[in-house]
């Protein structure tokens, strides 16, 4: 549509038709569509920058001072570094996150893709659709708190229900190897529905005439989901998996409001260990190297992730 | 002070990004929204605490026209709260402070010295109870509030359980208690607890293993202050948290005092008269556990009385901690004082305030409102009286000024990081994964902050 300035007698005779619409989209950039372009990205780029670019460039130098927030930040090159690796709380931090990470994103994968499938094959209500994701509606805390009620080792529900069935009372908060699996499996409940959605709409774009022909061809719902369902989903798939897995290590707030990190370090995850030192300890120059170190190692997943699942190619078409 | 786990709720959401975006515009800066300068604003942490205080601010504006705006935040946000706010600049002229957080404050030059407003106003000290007004002076001799309450700990028991168990309100009252074998606490402990076969305690036949009602609640390790939880024990057997007090740079936690104490309290799991660490620490909170009656009895803070009172379903009675293997009993005796910013825009307007919550006007006013005791010691009797008025007998709490047993609160440096190492310590013994030598280690890592 827009004029392209090269004249048409320095090109081969042939030129191909991809070429001439890159030259266009080229030349839009230099052209009037620029500005509204720049005019879209801007509010997302401003936040970006002001919320999270600029803030991680002064985390970083942070995590290179002795910083106690009231008085202005010393200069102590690496000193906050080599703490770290001597600190066996950080490397229990790492440990519990990964904990909770495996058990988290292992159930909550699993489910979510079970409950997507079974939308996409069974049901179009949009009432059951609608109460899968009831859970995510509801805030954080108040799951958190809800579940730390009906937990309690004395009066709540759930421990309650056990002991009337027969079955030993556990203390899910309390124990230190039920602590993580359970504060995992709260957020399991509070995620999986949304997940499952995102799921369930990669699924949607599987055209239906593969199973046709599938069924056609006598292929079973099983085989058919391993044959063509999971194929089709990876991109998606990886989506969702980058961006609950760099969720799930950012845990905080459940263990915030039930454990607070104990019993013991059982539930100190990193983020609430970084809280911790930042906030009740004003070392604020030390949290900022465990933050970076953990944003290293996101970044380091989240890429791992892209790479291995291959997200940016898809086996259609 | 009221360090129940949902105040943890507050502190949860927004404050993770603020690692990697706490900005450091470092002090001082715009104050508040002070409309001709005579308006300050005051922070504090008690809801039970906001309508005394509203009334004393009522009265001290109809005085001095000075307006007061009262702002509250739960315990676990508050201190974040403020930090934040002493960084932006944008901190409370006056705020209530606590003896485990105002050491750090101070050494951060975050708090305005009283001493030279002290003098010129030529105001008394000696109208405050003993000790409380010099547990706000540091090393240096800086005094950084002025007290306005104080408390002490005693038992809260169910008192229709203590019925069924045989035990008089004077039985309570006259507790004794060792190390060996806990003597006449235990003995009451053990009377209170139920198993799940109607067995109790101290009767033959009792299951440790399956308890219904346990005579003691568990509220946790109590980390290196122990207030509610095993101070009144440790000090009732000759402990002491420091070398001296308040600033100690040698602490204790290595005493046999100490661990005698602690491997007694520990040995009240064994005996099934106390939950685990494990279910204490996965029960929601141990008020709500009393008051569903699964627990008869817990060691608690004067400033939680009306939240006992007023449970529902349960009649509360107060004993006093026991007397310990010296004879006497002991308690912590804490305080809370109003600070003032370094940063504020109105020095003397807050002083005017801060004098004002110290004096026994406004102390008398907080007094009647029966929540908490005063710090000025003629308003203790309007205080007493009005509780008595309410219906509780509160002289478990007023006891240790009587008898002289009241310890004071310890104040250090470097009491984050103290706490956070005595804490470990103490989950693991409390869990049984260590024995008290656990503290021996957790002392030695505490006396190295202060080399």
């Amino acid at each position: 549509m827009s004029t392209t300035t090269k004249s048409p007698a320095t090109r081969p005779p042939a030129a191909p038709p991809p070429r001439r619409r890159r030259s266009s989209l080229a030349s839009s950039w230099s052209g009037s569509d620029l500005r509204p372009a720049l005019l879209f990205v801007a509010p997302a780029t401003i936040g970006f920058l002001v919320f999270y670019v600029w803030p991680a460039i002064r985390g970083t130098y942070y995590s290179f001072t002795d910083f106690k927030v009231l008085s202005a930040p010393n200069w102590v090159g690496t000193e906050n570094y080599q703490r770290l690796v001597e600190d066996e709380l950080v490397w229990n931090a790492f440990g519990v996150t990964l904990q909770y990470v495996v058990i988290n994103i292992g159930a909550q994968t699993v489910i979510s893709l079970g409950l997507a499938v079974l939308m996409h094959r069974l049901t179009r209500s949009m009432m059951i659709r609608g109460a899968l994701l009831m859970p995510y509606l509801v805030a954080n805390v108040v799951v958190a708190l809800a579940w730390f009620w009906m937990l309690d080792y004395q009066i709540g529900i759930v421990n309650v229900l056990l002991d009337t069935v027969g079955i030993d009372r556990v203390a899910f908060f309390g124990d230190s190897a039920w602590a993580i699996p359970t504060i995992a499996m709260i957020n399991v409940w509070r995620h999986m529905g949304y997940t499952a959605l995102l799921i369930f709409a990669g699924l949607q774009t599987i055209p239906p005439h593969l199973y046709e022909a599938a069924a056609l061809d006598g292929s079973g719902e099983v085989r058919s989901f391993f044959k063509i369902t999971m194929p089709l989903l990876r991109p998606v798939l990886a989506m969702v998996l980058v961006i609950t897995v760099t969720g799930s290590f950012q845990i905080f707030d459940t263990v915030a409001v039930t454990t607070a990190g104990g019993p013991v370090n059982a539930t100190r995850v990193v983020y609430y260990y970084i809280f911790e030192l930042a906030f009740s300890r004003f070392e604020f120059g030390y949290a900022s190297a465990i933050s970076v170190v953990l944003f290293l190692v996101l970044a380091s997943v989240a890429f791992a992730q892209i790479k291995l699942l291959r997200a940016g190619e898809s086996d259609l078409s | 002070m009221s360090r129940t786990r949902y105040a943890r709720l507050v502190a949860a959401a927004a404050t993770v990004p603020l690692v990697l975006a706490a900005c450091s515009s470092g002090g001082g800066g715009a104050s508040d929204d002070a409309e001709g300068g005579d308006s300050i604003r005051y922070w504090l942490w008690d809801a039970n605490q906001l309508p005394a205080y509203q009334k004393c601010a009522e009265a001290f504006t109809e005085k001095s026209g000075i307006t007061v705006n009262i702002e509250q935040y739960g315990w676990d946000d508050y201190w974040g709260s403020l930090t934040n706010n002493f960084v932006a600049g944008n901190a409370p002229d006056v705020f209530t402070n606590h003896l485990s957080q105002y050491p750090q404050f101070a050494s951060q030059g975050q708090l305005l010295d009283l001493n030279d407003r002290v003098e010129a106003d030529g105001l008394d000290l000696s109208v405050y109870q003993e000790g409380l007004a010099d547990l706000w002076v540091d090393q240096e001799g800086a005094r950084y509030g002025l007290p306005k309450d104080w408390d002490t700990i005693a038992a809260f028991y169910n008192a229709e359980m203590a019925k069924e168990a045989g035990l008089t309100e004077e039985d309570m009252k006259n507790l004794e208690w060792n190390p060996q074998d806990g003597g006449t606490y235990e003995d009451a402990i053990a009377a209170l607890t139920v198993d799940s076969n109607g067995v109790r305690g101290n009767e033959p036949g009792f299951d440790p293993d399956n308890v219904e009602v346990y005579g003691l609640g568990l509220a946790g390790s109590g980390g290196a202050f122990g207030q509610t939880e095993w101070s009144m024990y440790a000090m009732s057997n000759g402990f002491e948290y420091a070398n001296q007090n308040p600033w100690g740079t040698e602490f204790n936690f290595d005493s046999p005092e100490f661990q005698e104490a602690m491997t007694w309290w520990r040995s009240l799991i064994d005996k099934g008269y106390m939950p685990s660490f494990e279910i204490a620490t996965s029960g929601v909170s141990i008020m709500e556990t009393y008051g569903a009656g699964k627990v008869a009895m817990v060691t608690e803070g004067s400033w939680n009385t009306n939240a006992y009172m007023t449970l529902e379903g349960v009649e509360t009675k107060l004993a006093p901690t026991p007397v310990g293997p010296a004879g006497e009993r002991a308690s912590l005796f804490n305080g809370l004082a109003d600070s003032i910013w370094v940063g504020t825009k109105n020095p003397d307007a807050s002083w005017e305030w801060v004098k004002f919550l110290g004096s026994a006007e406004c102390q008398d006013i907080v007094a009647a409102e029966a929540v908490v005791f005063p710090a000025v010691q003629s308003s203790l009797e309007i205080a007493t009286d009005a509780f008595e008025e309410k219906g509780y007998d509160v002289s478990a709490f007023t006891i240790h000024l009587e008898e002289g047993t009241t310890h004071l609160a310890p104040i250090a440096d470097n009491w984050a990081t103290l706490n956070q190492n005595v804490t470990a310590a103490g989950e693991q013994f409390l869990s049984f994964q260590r024995d008290a030598d656990v503290y021996t280690e957790a002392n030695e890592q505490v006396n190295a902050l202060f080399d």
